[in-house]
């Protein structure tokens, strides 16, 4: 008995703390819709579910051979029952129906796409109230977060004011990332080149932990981010010392940044390079490259026939040994008319710097 | 530029660098197999097996024998993916505490790549075909398939496949990209080394044996049934086999179309999934995935058949509602096309595609719930004996229930926000999988393994093996739903939050039990062979069977019916048992035989050969290798003696000392 004490106590603990794993005791509106979510189905689902297994290990055991029933009702050729064979299809049917009504209004409400129309259950998002943009750029095997309303930028750590609606624009520089924080909303994939969205909202102020949720290569399960939801004063304050603390981010910082590294700490820029986000959405952070955007609505006008497939360049080697890189001088589809070098810097139009 | 490199024409980028010496574990495995494998060949040359294995295995096209060859093949590389398994299993239960466990990510990351990789294509393929190829033929009434050569063509296509998997474990590395090998990671500029290569050219080179077996059994179950078995006569199993085989020949072409743009990146500087020049790597994920999707239907499809067959059987009883099995079976084919999507309802679709594609997958559970109620009701009012299959099939049907319960949780979109790509995801697939494919095909083993051998499986292991693995499935994987609703992705090296790790030390213990349960399998094989003679059956019914292949000896003759059988019932067997029908003894004819042919075993090893050339860039060895393979399929058309007659004389002695036993027996 007290063997038995002793193995059930830590069990159920165990349980217990299963029971308020993050997803279950979520602090974002959105992450606790989705939730919701979960129960609701499952609820749906043990309708059927239970009384299924219930049934297999009844019958299993009621009609084992020897059994008195398996004696008395067994009946080699009982194969067909009209009205069985209609529950059996319409149980579940109807289940799904139920289930399907639900998906369809709950995916359109909860669509990552759509703007926060409450910040939490019976609060109206108030009047006047315009969401926090941040855009988020999963690099390799880091975040960058730009705030294009302060002007600021920071790896590997984001905060948001409490309450506040938040605007995620996502994208990555590389390869295939997901942007997750559990407490917050579910997950978005990053990827290079695209641009996903999030609208979500935190509920309480704290401190919570952000991941990326897809596989991206050798640095991956070090890919963590802190973020701190604030009060708005903790905000300002915390945006404050971003901007006292950090240095420049400008094109040249960005792309040595871009480089793969891991376990970077967290800092902070005071000062972000004007339009950065874009051209790390439209792959033409290095000046000398034309952007997808340009490059689409080129394509569309009809394209640059056959002599746009020589528009190829690539950072130089020099630019590369400037800054550090080494990267191999992956080429891409050059500017149509770049007045300056591969980094910004000017140059004559015959392409010498000055 | 100026004087071609003769050594790079021939070596392309192989050297010895890419022998992995360095690494520990990797070598003791090297030794381990290298001692294993010269023990085996010592052993096979000692007894002079070489012929033997070679006439009356290798070269057969007996579709017997194949399905036999795949059983093996597809357990030998069990113990291969599992493991992997096992390793995953022991890091994730160590990396706590700034513990980085003993793989680091290059190696690690391989491993759960292959662990994917050889599971669903080396081991539940060749497993779910094997069952097929020896199973069907014998079900219909058939002397053989449709086209035997092709058959042992495809055998070693799989083969040579598998092998180039397990090459890439001694010689360079595989891929380290997750086993969908998603691009833009699976790129030329992401991933330069010939990981990515090994797993391109091992599916390909194994893909064009699946599709081709696909075409095979097809053809098989539709041209050559025996008379009076008409569609709706057909056991459930043939029925499951066949709507299996049209998902393998419309959905492989897909995946080999995908691998061939991918290659095109790697090899030909193209642009179809790279990040610059245009290229999407959504389309590769969209394509892989209108393959990935009907390809668990593929697995999970023929052990649905299995279970109809074994429930049935040992219940003692009709199937219950088999047109509305078939139905169910047939609804589930189709609707398998219209579901890919909801393997990324994360990556940024609208709500209306993403709502679509929940939709349609919750509405496959409901055919699904179906068949689970025919079975319910199948033991209803039977006499139930719980040998070793149908152990199997009562634990895969509360645990499959399970499986299916949290996979329409992650149909619903935005909880699959939540959900997706952590270990609730792995838990949900492992559960279906384990709980489905890999319940049943014990349960087709054990079925089916007197009919093939002559003798049954000890029924003592058998069950040590079946509770093993179903107690070490619970312990293994609730764990991991329980991390999933912690919010722990997949594909983790390592962890920060300690209080995580219990949960990883429980998973590893189930791990741990599942592999007694393999270990109790192998046993089993063994206690059996070595006590055949007290497990023998010699009346080629064991079980009391209701389908054809019960009707013949145990093993089967290799034309396994001397006369063709008339269908009148679906359940032909147990109908003919019913009406007390007599063997016939006489009047024998010749039978019409195809003859054995060494071409499948070269054309295969010439795609081994150009594959594993492909991989290290050795171009003129790959050209070499693609032309020895088209001239060796020209000469192959070539070989006018492809079959013979089996005297009657021969039939007929067969048969009679088939009576006599019989008649011994009883």
């Amino acid at each position: 008995m007290k063997m038995l004490r002793g193995l059930l106590i830590p069990a159920l603990a165990l349980l217990l703390s299963g029971c308020d794993a993050v997803l279950f005791s979520p602090s974002g509106d959105i992450a606790r819709q989705q939730r919701d979510l979960i129960f609701i189905s499952v609820v749906l689902m043990l309708i059927i579910i239970v009384p299924v297994i219930f049934l297999i290990l009844l019958f299993a055991w009621k009609y084992r051979a020897g059994s008195k029933a398996a004696e008395q009702d067994y009946d080699p050729d009982w194969n067909h029952s009209t009205v069985l064979e209609l529950i059996v299809w319409s149980a579940p049917l109807l289940i799904i129906i139920a289930l399907g009504a639900i998906t369809w209004t709950s995916t359109h409400k909860l669509d990552p796409y759509r703007p926060l129309d409450q910040v939490a259950q019976n609060r109206p998002v108030a009047e006047g109230v315009k969401p926090l943009v941040v855009e988020v750029v999963a690099l390799d095997w880091k975040w960058l977060f730009l705030y294009p309303e302060q002007g600021i930028a920071t790896v590997n750590e984001m905060a948001a004011p409490v309450d506040r609606p938040i605007e995620f624009r996502i994208t990555a520089s590389n390869v295939m990332n997901a942007f997750f924080v559990p407490s917050l909303a579910g997950m978005i994939y990053a990827m290079p080149g695209m641009e996903t969205k999030l609208n979500a909202v935190m509920n309480k102020t704290g401190d919570f932990e952000g991941i990326s949720a897809n596989y991206s290569g050798a640095g991956f399960s070090d890919m963590r981010f802190r973020f701190h939801s604030l009060s708005e004063g903790d905000f300002d304050a915390w945006v404050a010392k971003a901007k006292a603390e950090g240095t420049a981010l400008s094109r040249e910082d960005y792309l040595k940044l871009e480089q793969p590294s891991e376990r970077e700490p967290v800092h902070y820029y005071g000062n972000v390079a004007a339009g950065l986000y874009n051209a790390i959405l439209n792959r033409c952070v290095e000046s000398n490259r034309m952007c997808a955007n340009d490059m689409m609505a080129l394509d569309k006008a009809g394209g640059q026939g056959i002599v746009g497939t020589y528009n190829v360049t690539s950072l130089d080697a020099p630019t590369r040994s400037r800054l550090g890189i080494a990267d191999d001088g992956r080429r891409y589809v050059g500017a149509l008319c770049a007045a300056r070098g591969a980094t910004g810097e000017a140059m004559t139009p015959a392409g010498r710097p000055l | 530029m100026n004087t071609p490199d003769l050594a790079k024409l021939i070596f392309g980028r192989l050297s010895l660098e890419a022998i992995p010496y360095h690494e520990p574990i990797l070598l003791a495995t090297f030794a381990g197999v290298a001692i294993g494998g010269i023990a085996l060949l010592a052993i096979i040359t000692k007894y002079k097996l070489w012929g033997y294995l070679w006439k009356e295995w290798f070269t057969s096209i007996d579709h017997k024998k194949i399905g036999i060859m795949y059983m093996v093949l597809g357990i030998v590389m069990l113990l291969r993916g599992f493991a992997d398994a096992l390793m995953m299993r022991a890091q994730q239960a160590i990396a706590f505490n700034g513990n980085p466990g003993f793989l680091p990510p290059h190696h690690y990351d391989q491993i759960f790549t292959a662990h994917g990789v050889i599971m669903i294509f080396f081991v539940a393929m060749p497993l779910v075909t094997g069952l097929m190829n020896y199973v069907v033929p014998l079900q219909i009434g058939a002397r053989d398939v449709a086209f035997p050569f092709l058959n042992n063509f495809s055998f070693w296509m799989t083969v040579a496949g598998g092998l180039l998997v397990m090459a890439s474990l001694f010689v360079g590395e595989f891929a380290r990209t997750g086993w969908l090998a998603y691009p833009p990671l699976s790129g030329l500029a992401q991933s330069p080394d010939v990981g990515v290569d090994y797993y391109i050219w091992s599916l390909q080179v194994a893909g064009v044996g699946t599709t081709l077996s696909g075409i095979n059994l097809i053809a098989t179950i539709v041209k050559m049934r025996a008379p009076g078995m008409t569609m709706m006569k057909m056991p459930v199993f043939t029925w499951t086999s066949l709507c299996t085989n049209v998902l393998i020949v419309a959905a492989f072409p897909v995946l080999t179309a995908v691998l061939v743009l991918l290659a095109l990146d790697r090899y030909a500087g193209t642009n179809f999934f790279t990040n610059d020049f245009g290229g999407n790597a959504m389309m590769y994920v969209n394509l892989i995935w209108i393959w990935g999707h009907p390809e668990v239907y593929i697995l999970v499809l023929p052990v649905f058949g299995v279970f109809s067959e074994v429930v049935s059987t040992f219940s003692q009883k009709r199937l219950f509602g088999y047109a509305s099995m078939v139905y169910a079976t047939v609804v589930i084919t189709v609707l398998s096309y219209l579901v890919w999507l909801h393997h990324f309802f994360t990556m940024g679709s609208g709500a209306s595609v993403n709502s679509f594609f929940g939709i349609t997958t919750m509405i496959i559970s409901i055919p699904t719930g179906a068949k689970i109620f025919n079975w319910l009701f199948t033991m209803y009012r039977g006499r139930i004996q719980f040998d070793v299959p149908m152990l199997w099939t009562v634990g895969f049907m509360v645990t499959f229930v399970i499986g299916g319960m949290t996979g329409v949780m992650l149909a619903v979109p935005p909880a699959d926000f939540l959900l997706h790509n952590s270990l609730f995801l792995i838990a949900h697939f492992h559960n279906v999988i384990i709980g489905g494919v890999v319940f049943g095909l014990f349960a087709g083993i054990n079925y089916w393994f007197p009919k093939a051998f002559g003798f049954r499986l000890d029924p003592f292991w058998g069950k040590c093996s079946f509770w093993f693995w179903l107690v070490g499935f619970y312990v293994a994987f609730m764990p991991l739903y329980v991390l999933g609703f912690m919010g722990v992705t997949r594909r983790m090296n390592h962890f920060e939050d300690p209080s995580l790790q219990i949960w990883f030390q429980i998973a590893a213990v189930g791990a741990g039990l599942i592999a007694l349960g393999i270990g109790s399998f192998l046993v089993q094989i063994y206690v059996s062979i070595k006590n055949k003679d007290k497990l023998r059956d010699v009346t080629g019914d064991p079980w009391h069977g209701r389908t054809l292949e019960w009707a013949t000896s145990s093993p089967p003759p290799e034309y396994n019916f001397a006369f063709t059988p008339v269908i009148h019932e679906a359940d032909a067997w147990w109908d003919m048992k019913e009406r007390n029908a007599t063997r016939r003894t006489e009047g024998y004819l010749p039978i019409h035989m195809p003859k054995n042919t060494a071409a499948g075993v070269i054309i295969a090893g010439f795609a081994f050969v150009f594959g594993f050339a492909m991989i290290w860039h050795m171009f003129l060895v790959a050209g070499l290798a693609f032309l020895g393979l088209l001239v060796s399929a020209i000469t192959h058309t070539f070989n006018y003696k492809r079959d013979y007659y089996i005297p009657a004389d021969v039939v007929e002695r067969t048969e009679t000392a088939r009576t006599e036993e019989l008649a011994a027996h009883v």
